[in-house]
């Protein structure tokens, strides 16, 4: 009885982290410039092809990470200055669907070169499950945990403590304001495009070898981390955080409990019963609107 | 000014006419007429949508599960229970519309990003239930679907009609079927959109605030033209599934509801015409990028980042600003 609870636990809070990252990289973008990139999925998967693929050519796992993710941050960088900075006088939807257009662009580019099939990854560590109370804990999991952690932490302190983040911050609040004190705001913004980029790919990779990777994993990752971000409250990282590990859990404990069929229709359930409480997420900032 | 928006109606209800009963002459096989049926069955499923984003301002991303349940529930009680196909489709539409009411009044308050995240939300969940309820709908295999019937007479691709002296195959029969249905739906969704109840839309889009300082009931408002639009497309979902004679839970998708939307924004939000362009050029698109093969969906990409970023205001809308300018000059160099 525990050892299951545990055993979905353990499953949930993994494949939460995950989500929690891909919330956290549209936090960020949606702080510093009020997008929601639909294609933050496809940078996960980025970094998981890349990675599978240069590791096959021989190149060493350390080394071959340290390239995915660069690749996958020169991408977000990319997609801010030649499909996003363009448009910036756009509607929500019409910004939504350059995203999606992006998205899409990227998975055609993504098939070409690495086809259709499923690429597998080793796991970082060892393969052999640790044991915990009868609960089977594959190591790859705690890679994902602290690697996630050490992210989140990381990202607190560039907000707090560094120039640049303080920044983004300050971009994120007013744009104006944040221009008059000298602020490169432009700069600012394909900054964030470069951190979310390399918090997507990050997860891709770390989480690959759980759930293998293919040119479209990136849909329904990215998908399941809009909901985590907006049961959170979008523009909140403690949101992204707490509603990522708290869809991830729900899931799993849905998938064990209830049906692995609705597992997926719990989580979009849990973002409409969220929502229809707290309008804007779990930890939304109460806003006022002007008139 | 309400007389010039008649005859802009009348007008754009004409061209819309000509187009499409001069269509024909362009079509050359049993193929070409069953893409422009999708499209015009496609189209005047984003002319409804087009009701709900372009005039009232409201996102939906996940308008295909209303468009997935008309066509299952037509699916399931003409083939199964043996229902004929207009009490099917109405009926159909009838409970969409009121499932679209329980919905839609608690998510429509929501705001930009969190109503498109809870519109997303509600196709997800009715794709994944027409996906596992396979004792109904047949599941991820999908489902056959009988020809439609009107009155105990058959509409079949396969069959042949005399339609006033002319012989007629089963998919030319279609389409003039399918023109006629969008011709009917742009009529209904203009003379909606000129009625008050288009005027407090409008003015929901411009300043829900304002509209509801001035006296309007935007609550209310919202909730009728997201039925409206669930209603339109449960309506040409249970078409298209008589159409196709086989459906999947694919009808009820994110890739439909994405596409539908892509529509309305790439023709034109708040434009009829506009949207109905959107429609065909994204219903054509693949078919010519069909023979670039591999490319093809790099392309697809690209074109509609491309659309989006230089016409943020839609393709019609900004053809009809540069004919428009282009027009002034001209009239200006003669005076």
């Amino acid at each position: 009885m525990f050892a299951e609870f545990l055993q979905y636990l353990f499953t949930g809070i993994t494949i939460g982290a995950t989500y929690a990252l891909i919330a956290l990289g549209f936090t960020l973008i949606y702080n510093a410039s009020h997008v929601i990139n639909f294609a933050q999925g496809e940078f996960l998967m980025i970094g998981g092809m890349a990675t599978v693929s240069l590791t096959a050519m021989g190149v060493p796992m350390v080394l071959a990470i340290i390239l995915a993710v660069l690749l996958a941050g020169v991408l977000g960088i990319l997609l801010q200055r030649f499909a996003i900075a363009p448009a910036k006088q756009a509607d929500v939807v019409t910004l939504i669907i350059i995203t999606i257009g992006a998205s899409i662009f990227i998975r055609g580019l993504a098939q070409l070169v690495w086809g259709k099939e499923y690429h597998v990854m080793q796991n970082f560590s060892s393969d052999e499950p640790i044991r915990i109370f009868g609960a089977v804990l594959n190591s790859q999991s705690l890679w994902v945990l602290g690697i996630g952690a050490i992210l989140v932490v990381g990202l607190v302190l560039f907000f707090t403590r560094t120039l640049i983040g303080k920044a983004i911050l300050a971009t994120s609040m007013n744009k104006e304001a944040a221009r008059l004190v000298g602020i490169r705001t432009q700069l600012v913004l394909m900054l964030a495009f470069l951190v979310s980029a390399v918090l997507g790919s990050v997860a891709g990779i770390v989480v690959a070898p759980i759930t293998f990777t293919s040119y479209d994993i990136g849909i329904m990752l990215g998908l399941k981390g809009f909901v985590a971000a907006a049961i959170g409250g979008l523009g909140s990282g403690m949101g992204a955080v707490v509603g990522g590990l708290l869809l991830g859990i729900v899931e799993a404990m849905a998938a064990g409990y209830i049906s692995s069929d609705y597992k997926d229709a719990v989580a979009f359930s849990m973002i409409l019963i969220v929502l229809f409480f707290m309008p804007r997420g779990l930890f939304g900032a109460k806003v006022v609107e002007r008139v | 000014m309400l007389n010039r928006f008649m005859q802009m109606r009348l007008r754009d209800l004409v061209i819309l006419a000509v187009i499409l009963f001069a269509l024909p002459l362009f079509l050359n096989n049993p193929f070409h007429y069953d893409l422009a049926t999708q499209m015009a069955i496609i189209a005047a499923t984003v002319v409804g949508l087009n009701l709900l984003v372009g005039f009232a301002g409201q996102i939906s991303l996940g308008h295909a599960g209303f468009f997935g349940l008309g066509a299952y529930f037509t699916g399931i009680m003409t083939s199964t229970y043996g229902w004929s196909s207009v009490p099917a489709l109405v009926v159909g539409a009838i409970l969409v519309g009121i499932v679209a009411w329980i919905v839609g009044r608690p998510i429509l308050r929501l705001k930009g990003h969190y109503l498109s995240m809870a519109t997303l939300a509600v196709g997800f969940i009715i794709a994944i239930i027409l996906n596992n309820e396979r004792a109904l709908t047949g599941g991820p295999d999908g489902m056959p679907v009988p020809a439609f019937t009107v009155f105990g007479w058959e509409l079949s691709p396969f069959g042949s009609y005399n339609l006033l002296g002319m012989e007629l195959n089963g998919s030319e029969a279609w389409y003039l079927f399918a023109a006629v249905v969008l011709l009917v739906a742009v009529w209904l969704a203009q003379n909606l959109i000129d009625s008050p109840i288009g005027r407090a839309l409008r003015s929901v889009h411009g300043s829900e605030v304002a509209a509801r300082v001035v006296g309007v009931d935007t609550a209310r408002y919202k909730s009728l033209v997201f039925v409206v639009s669930a209603i339109y497309a449960s309506a040409m979902g249970s078409l298209y599934a008589h159409f196709q004679g086989f459906i999947t839970p694919a009808v009820a998708g994110f890739d439909f509801s994405i596409l539908f939307i892509t529509m309305v924004v790439l023709g034109g939000m708040g434009s009829t015409m506009g949207v109905i362009l959107g429609a065909v050029v994204l219903k054509l698109l693949p078919q010519v990028l069909a023979d670039f093969q591999e490319l093809e969906t790099v392309m697809f990409g690209a074109i509609l980042m491309l659309t989006m970023i230089f016409m943020p205001k839609g393709l019609l809308p900004t053809i009809q600003t540069a004919v428009g300018k282009r027009m002034k000059k001209k009239a200006g160099g003669q005076a």
